[in-house]
């Protein structure tokens, strides 16, 4: 799964409601993959606009991933290396292996061959 | 690329070997699937370059005729993990990138309203020891609104152009009302369009419900979906089910 998608993901506990705690849900023991893939210039602008950049960001600098700013540039189509470092850290940057906690209830989703498992039993929901 | 030639390549995908009764996980044919992707392309422009999403994809047949046809990203969400392995295998043959998510589309609260509301429709008798679920109007916005309707979705909410979708006809027992759930989640995926499968016999509700839903609905075609009996209930050996392809525009 592709960090794009680790930011479009949240903790669904029924009680677990306090957005500043239920995401970004918290990666451990992460194996990360790059993979090459094409860039789409107005694909990007439109997730520029729908991605939780801060979340972007806390997770990129603690995956070691360097070189986005910590704002979203005012004319991002302007700036094409930002545009590209987006494009890597986004779409190109894969989580194959590992873990997602909750930082408001602690449960722990995991992610297993690329797949991220967001179901819950049923006491949970 | 030509009909014929979608429909050849699709010819290769992988589909259940094993389908689940409680999943109704009837594979979507590779001619049926060409035609919706080529349509949804040709004819609205709907898939080249765009984020595409397919709710309950199962092995991947409706997402990766959207792939061939061009789709910028795409996305598939699926409740069964053996679905889901079939589905990265399609990828990885046909070398199309997908994100997968293992996520249950309709979640309780959701698919009992839609039952009540079927069951209401069709003026039958409630389920046994089922308790009347809440249908009081709200308003479009809300009804499609993700963080209240399908929680685990939230954050995806408009974050797809066009949605591409086969979902269970919620024919077996227990799973009434489920198409409409999944059309529901769909419209509050998706930013221009749903693409989807429905029972031909539920076309007048399916448009006042969609319209209620602030989209515009449209049959594109109907079609006879020949579902094999593949589970101990069924007496045939395929039954014909006709259904409609329809087309959602949403507004701004
Ligand atoms: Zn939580």
């Amino acid at each position: 799964m592709r960090l794009l998608t680790h930011n479009m993901l949240q903790c669904h506990v029924k009680k677990c409601t306090d957005p500043a705690l239920n995401f970004p849900l918290q990666l451990q023991d992460i194996e990360l993959e790059q993979v090459e893939t094409e860039e789409n210039e107005d694909l990007l602008l439109n997730l520029i606009n729908k991605v939780d950049y801060n979340a972007l960001t806390t997770t990129a600098a603690q995956l070691g991933l360097v070189g986005l700013p910590n704002a979203i540039p005012k004319d991002p189509q302007a700036d094409p290396a930002f545009m590209t470092r987006l494009h890597e850290v986004l779409l190109e940057t894969n989580i194959t292996q590992g873990k997602m906690a909750c930082r408001g209830c602690g449960h722990v989703y995991t992610i297993k061959d690329g797949i991220p498992n967001m179901l819950l039993a049923e006491h949970e929901i | 690329m030509k009909l014929k030639a979608l429909e050849s390549h699709l010819q290769e995908v992988e589909v259940f070997s094993d389908p689940k009764v409680q999943f109704e996980q009837y594979p979507t044919s590779a001619h049926l699937a060409a035609r919706i992707a080529y349509m949804a392309e040709t004819t609205y422009g709907d898939l080249t370059d765009k984020a595409v999403a397919d709710l309950g994809c199962g092995c991947g047949m409706l997402s990766i005729a959207a792939g061939i046809m061009g789709a910028g990203l795409l996305y598939g969400f699926d409740i069964d993990d053996d679905a889901l392995e079939i589905a990265q295998g399609n990828l990885e043959t046909f070398e199309l990138e997908m994100e997968l998510v293992r996520v249950n589309v309709v979640a309780g609260r959701l698919l009992e309203e839609e039952a009540a509301r079927t069951e209401k429709k069709e003026g039958g008798p409630r389920q046994a020891g089922g308790k009347p679920a809440n249908v009081a109007a709200s308003s479009a916005a809300q009804d499609i609104a993700l963080d209240r309707i399908a929680p685990p979705l939230a954050r995806f909410a408009k974050q797809f152009d066009t949605v591409i979708m086969n979902p269970p006809f919620g024919t077996k027992p227990g799973n009434r009302g489920i198409d409409m759930a999944f059309l529901r989640v769909a419209l509050g995926l998706a930013r221009t369009a749903v693409y989807s499968l429905h029972k031909s016999s539920t076309r007048d509700y399916i448009l006042q419900r969609a319209a209620a839903w602030g989209a515009k609905g449209t049959v594109l075609a109907q079609l006879r979906f020949d579902v094999p009996q593949m589970y101990k209930f069924h007496k045939r050996a395929s039954v014909d089910v006709e259904v409609d392809l329809w087309r959602f525009e949403l507004g701004d």
